[in-house]
């Protein structure tokens, strides 16, 4: 315990804030209902009514600090319960992915032959569809319950995860160590967990902070195209969304889910950019 | 010029006094070279000398103002004709690095860009200096590239770095250090990673070019016979301090520390020969044929017997098949013909086939340990594997195995935590043999295990293995 309040006390302001931003982010997700004045799906007042601070803000027994959103709801509870669904969803999919993802291209670089031929054709065929459409497909095939969904945009993610780690184990699995504990006698797991992934964390780490936020993203274009979280559910991306027609009535309502999303992307990014740097053995002098 | 300009120091080019620089280590900042001082006058080439650890290619390297990442200087001067670079501004020591003092790194193979032509990285710097227009710097490579003996010098600059062989790559990059013809350059171990005969090539090759434009150079090295044949003076460093400076002749004739009379008696150490054990047969490969994709034959016809306690030989130059036969004797490369019998037993021509308790009575030592050591793994876990994998060790039993493994190589107990980056090349590979030890194998292929190494390291580690053998 000690040395895990050492590493954390030791770590750049950058990452400390990148640490506070998640911890925030998970806190409120955690307790959504306890946090949030307002219910989900509860309507608190008019269509877009300013934030608190404004001067046109119109008085409520329970105060609607940041607003209303384009149906009544009020914005900081929707944000606080949009938490929950956005983390969670954009989190377990994407460490799905980078498991899917990076145990193929691993296998694929460290097998080669007909293992690599079966996977990467496999990974070429998936990405020869527009990603949209493919999750359309699946989607409308296999209806939009939210584990086919973490299924889908996994399944879709772990294309891109594996070329990339392909492409990186290629050029590990060629040095020495790895020839090393082959010729210890060490099996297929071994060599992928302890010789190449050590190695190729830097890379893939980098990715995934990428593609986590990439997650939110996709998911308001496809709650966009109603088959992504169905309302009332609530998420970032597809509250940007339903809220967008705002902007030309001069409302800021989009923006602050928007602000939301860059918030937490980059409070991942400060935390992947530490990890970066350690893994990468550059010393802070 | 007269003698009295060289010692009013009118002449002198680069006078470093009083240097110290430090390491972080350990979470902490360790002094690692300790009060150094030493000048290089106009076109005087100075060696530097000693064991890896002594601090010779940061002393280099801070010629030019620089250290690297997890280094600083922390007191000193460094006078480059006249400027101070010690602290000196970003913008001052960029103009003066490359045009003014250039620097070959030991390894060519990896400092150069794979993905450019050799031309285009050559012309680079000039260009980008603004020293030279484009076809004025093409025209110089050729002249170098000629000077250097570069087969082909007109077109091999339109080669890529992988299309040439490495000592041509060292002599491509000494071209490079030379193409704004600069006062200085620092040569950091040029040759060392290079087989024999390719290092005599490429020594001759950098003797003739700062002979002829009159450079003053850095040399390096950790071979004395390398440094008496292009330095005139010598400087002798051990654990970051000076053991001692003279003229090359005199330092080779008569040293005054015994130091450098260790350095200097390396070279006449032989091991003697160790004639014990039955005359049974560990290995004997018969009549192997191998080849690498299907026409290109490499060995052909090989016959080879280790009787048990033996050490065989094998020699040749680079290219020569060595280490592809180490490759079909270990089962990375299946023959195409042929056998190998290990312990009066033919065993599977290929790996996979092989039982474990096979693998684990043949092990292998690398050429390169900086390759061979998995970088993120401490060296606990790198000796602990093969005792917990043959033998299923584990907790203390294994830890006190490492300890004693540890010891058999020289190293103390703290080394356990320790990751490849945090030692030198010659600790390396000891971790090396202690790993190939943790087997208790019955034949051991080193792949010239030493040729990276400085001799006395070098030295230290074959005597180890014929106390092994023992």
């Amino acid at each position: 315990m000690a040395d895990v309040i050492k590493f954390f006390t030791k770590s750049p302001w950058s990452a400390k804030l990148g640490l506070a931003i998640i911890t925030l982010n998970i806190f409120c997700a955690l307790f959504a209902p306890a946090l949030a004045p307002y219910s989900e799906t509860e309507i608190a007042g008019d269509v877009w009514e300013p934030p608190i601070w404004s001067e046109d803000a119109i008085p409520h027994d329970t105060p609607v600090i940041l607003g209303t959103d384009h149906i009544g709801r009020d914005l900081f509870s929707r944000l606080m319960f949009g938490a929950r669904n956005t983390i969670t969803l954009a989190f377990v999919t994407t460490a799905l992915a980078f498991f899917v993802g990076s145990i193929g291209g691993f296998m694929a670089a460290t097998l080669k032959g007909w293992v690599d031929q079966t996977l990467s054709r496999v990974v070429d065929i998936l990405m020869a569809f527009p990603t949209l459409i493919l999750a359309l497909v699946i989607l409308s095939v296999m209806g939009t319950s939210i584990p086919v969904l973490v299924f889908v945009i996994a399944l879709i993610d772990s294309t891109r995860v594996f070329r990339i780690s392909r492409a990186v184990a290629m050029d590990i699995e060629v040095m020495e160590y790895v020839e090393a504990s082959r010729l210890r006698g060490e099996g297929l797991w071994w060599v992928m967990k302890e010789e190449i992934l050590p190695n190729a964390l830097s890379p893939l780490v980098a990715e995934f902070g990428l593609r986590f936020c990439f997650v939110f993203l996709f998911i308001s274009s496809l709650s966009f195209l109603g088959l992504g979280l169905q309302p009332p559910l609530a998420d970032w991306g597809s509250m940007v969304r339903e809220n967008s027609s705002a902007i030309s009535f001069g409302i800021l309502t989009p923006l602050i889910p928007a602000a939301a999303i860059a918030f937490l992307t980059v409070g991942v990014n400060l935390v992947v950019d530490w990890f970066l740097h350690r893994a990468s053995g550059i010393k802070d002098v | 010029m007269s003698n009295l300009m060289k010692k009013t120091g009118a002449n002198r080019l680069l006078n470093v006094h009083d240097l110290c620089i430090e390491g972080y280590q350990e979470e902490e900042w360790r002094q690692i070279v300790n009060g150094v001082s030493f000048y290089v006058d106009r076109g005087e080439v100075l060696g530097l000398i000693g064991e890896s650890g002594a601090g010779k290619s940061t002393i280099g390297i801070a010629s030019m103002g620089y250290t690297r990442a997890g280094c600083r200087i922390k007191a000193g001067s460094i006078l480059f004709d006249g400027k101070e670079l010690f602290g000196a501004e970003y913008e001052t020591l960029r103009r003066v690095r490359g045009p003014r003092i250039a620097y070959v790194a030991q390894s060519a193979a990896a400092s150069f860009n794979p993905a450019h032509k050799l031309i285009h990285q050559f012309v680079e710097m000039p260009v980008q200096e603004g020293i030279m227009s484009f076809s004025k710097a093409e025209a110089r490579a050729k002249e170098l590239f000629r000077r250097l003996d570069l087969p082909d010098p007109d077109n091999i600059g339109d080669r890529y770095p992988h299309q040439v062989s490495g000592g041509q790559l060292q002599r491509c990059m000494v071209a490079m250090a030379m193409a704004c013809n600069p006062d200085l350059i620092v040569f950091d171990e040029p040759t060392t990673a290079l087989d024999v005969t390719t290092q005599i090539e490429v020594l001759g090759a950098i003797k003739e070019v700062i002979q002829t434009y009159g450079t003053a150079a850095i040399y390096i090295t950790h071979d004395l016979a390398v440094v008496a044949q292009i330095a005139d003076r010598i400087m002798v460093l051990q654990h970051g301090y000076e053991v001692e400076t003279g003229e090359t002749r005199q330092m080779i004739e008569s040293p005054k520390k015994a130091y450098t009379r260790e350095l200097l008696s390396v070279r006449k150490t032989r091991g003697k020969t160790i004639n014990h054990g039955g005359e049974e047969t560990v290995l004997a490969v018969e009549n192997v044929r191998a080849a690498y994709g299907n026409n290109v034959i490499v060995l052909d016809g090989i016959n080879t017997k280790i009787g048990r306690g033996k050490t065989v030989s094998i020699v040749g130059e680079s290219g020569s098949g060595k280490s592809t036969l180490a490759r079909v004797i270990t089962g990375l490369l299946a023959p195409i013909d042929g056998k190998v019998h290990f312990c009066g037993e033919v065993i599977p021509p290929k790996l996979k086939n092989r039982p474990k308790e096979l693998l684990r009575r043949m092990q292998m030592i690398y050429q390169m340990p900086d390759t061979a050591l998995n970088p993120k793994h401490k060296v606990k876990k790198i000796l602990g594997r093969p005792l917990n994998f043959y033998f299923g060790m584990s907790g203390k039993e294994r830890d006190q195995r490492i300890l004693k493994l540890l010891e058999l190589i020289e190293l103390g107990p703290e080394y356990m935590e320790r990751y490849p980056d945090e030692l030198s090349g010659g600790e390396k590979q000891r971790v090396c043999i202690a790993r190939a030890l943790a087997a208790k194998p019955d034949l051991i292929i080193c792949d010239e295990v030493t040729s990276a190494l400085d001799q006395l390291v070098a030295k230290g580690k074959l005597k180890l293995l014929q106390n092994l053998q023992n």
